[in-house]
């Protein structure tokens, strides 16, 4: 948490004409991973929201899919009918990086990498992906958010290797938090940054589908139980919330949507993940009448 | 939650009980990330053993590689069952 990490201001200089030797001395732009281990805990719903938020206080960011075969993004994201070329064209060859990037209509220093749809994991090459990122460096991107699929295999391992930092995205849930503890064994061993044996890959927890009543009745476990077990500071608490599925039918990032807890929840994240200090909110139980009680109001 | 959940008894504080079976499992599997590979073949194939002469629990038996000063030791611990039952079965030929 607190080795000296290249921050997030640091990191746009600009443009600098690449040197073939140089993969070290360009202006390597910040990789985040959003990773879990499981699936449908909210890496995408939550990649998607950092993105938009980090775009939003003037980053230039770009939010890669990873998961290729199962692209959906693009969909959160809002810019599903604008995809033509994908992650796996520019690693293939077919298509440059400035056709496959998708520029988000609300905030102009965001961009989206689609996943493919159509091909399986393996046009994913460590080569490709390295190329990929240092290339966007180089386009002066401060920020790269990989949106990991599930599991560990390739996708999700090409997806952290590269990562400077880690949002372990985990539910308040058995199978969540374990799968959790194995990811974060996987970034302090199988990463680049693990294998130069420095700082490793800062990772924070991201604690999502949060239930503040569920946990007031001993029925979920709560932040603090989830931080011990797993040993790190939780970097932001997203409630469960209406907000997202709204949200994620009309192609808008939840963090936009500033009425809805989750929304708020993630703007918080953001600011923290920027360095900023703010309480924890969202964590407390809503006093609800009988009624609300009974019909999960 | 319906009307028939208010007036059944639940389970009481079953996150608690999460918390606990994570601290565990989590623990072990740390462990377990550094540890030799051939660890768990050799947990097996010492389960099959002890159980020729007693009827162990698979979770009975803990293998921990332990650093000594310089070596390395490897501990084994069995915890046998309280009334001891019979082994599975005769064990039918030594050779094999
Ligand atoms: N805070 C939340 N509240 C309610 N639903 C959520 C929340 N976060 C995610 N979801 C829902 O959970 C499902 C899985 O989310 P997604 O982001 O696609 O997960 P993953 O990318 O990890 O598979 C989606 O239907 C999404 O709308
Ligand atoms: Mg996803």
């Amino acid at each position: 948490m607190n080795d000296p990490k290249p921050s997030i201001d640091e990191a746009s200089d600009g443009p600098t004409p690449a040197s073939s030797s140089a993969t070290e001395d360009t202006p390597l732009a910040e990789v985040i991973v959003v990773t879990s281990g499981k699936g449908g805990v909210g890496k995408t719903t939550t990649s998607a929201s950092l993105a938009m938020g980090l775009a939003k206080r003037g980053k230039k960011v770009a939010v890669i899919d990873f998961d290729v075969g199962l692209r959906n993004l693009d969909l959160i994201m809002g810019c599903e009918r604008r995809v033509v070329y994908d992650f796996v064209n520019v690693i293939q060859g077919e298509c440059t990086l400035k056709q496959a990037l998708i520029k988000d209509k609300r905030i102009d220093t965001l961009f989206v990498l689609a996943a493919s749809q159509t091909r399986d994991k393996d046009a994913l090459t460590k080569e490709g992906v390295e190329r990929v990122l240092k290339e966007l460096g180089d386009d002066g991107f401060d920020i790269i958010i990989c949106d990991s699929p599930a599991g560990i295999e390739k996708g999700a391992a090409l997806a952290m290797y590269f990562a400077d930092r880690a949002v372990v995205v985990v539910n308040p849930e058995v199978s969540s938090v374990r799968d959790s503890d194995r990811i974060l064994g996987l970034l302090s061993s199988k990463t680049r940054r693990a294998e130069q044996g420095g700082a490793g890959v800062e990772q924070h927890l991201l604690l999502t589908r949060y239930n503040p009543e569920r946990v007031a009745a001993g029925d979920m476990m709560g932040v603090n139980d989830v931080k011990e077990i797993l040993g790190l500071e939780v970097v932001g608490v997203v409630p469960e919330s209406e907000g997202v599925l709204t949200a994620s039918n009309s192609g808008v990032p939840v963090i936009l949507d500033e009425a809805s807890a989750a929304g708020q929840a993630y703007a918080d994240a953001v600011a923290r993940l920027c360095g900023e200090t703010l309480p924890m909110r969202f964590t407390e139980a809503q006093k609800k009448g009988f009624f609300s009680r009974m019909f999960g109001g | 939650m319906g009307l028939f959940d208010l007036f059944r008894t639940r389970p009481k504080n079953t996150a608690a009980l999460a918390t606990e079976r994570l601290r565990i499992i989590v623990l072990q599997e740390r462990a377990a990330s550094g540890r030799p590979d051939y660890l768990p073949m050799l947990r097996r194939e010492l389960l099959e053993v002890i159980r020729k002469y007693v009827n162990v629990d698979p979770d009975a038996i803990d293998i921990h590689v332990t650093r000594e000063g310089e070596g390395e030791v490897l501990e084994l611990s069995v915890a046998l069952p309280e009334k001891p039952s019979a082994p599975p079965a005769a064990v039918a030929s030594d050779e094999a």
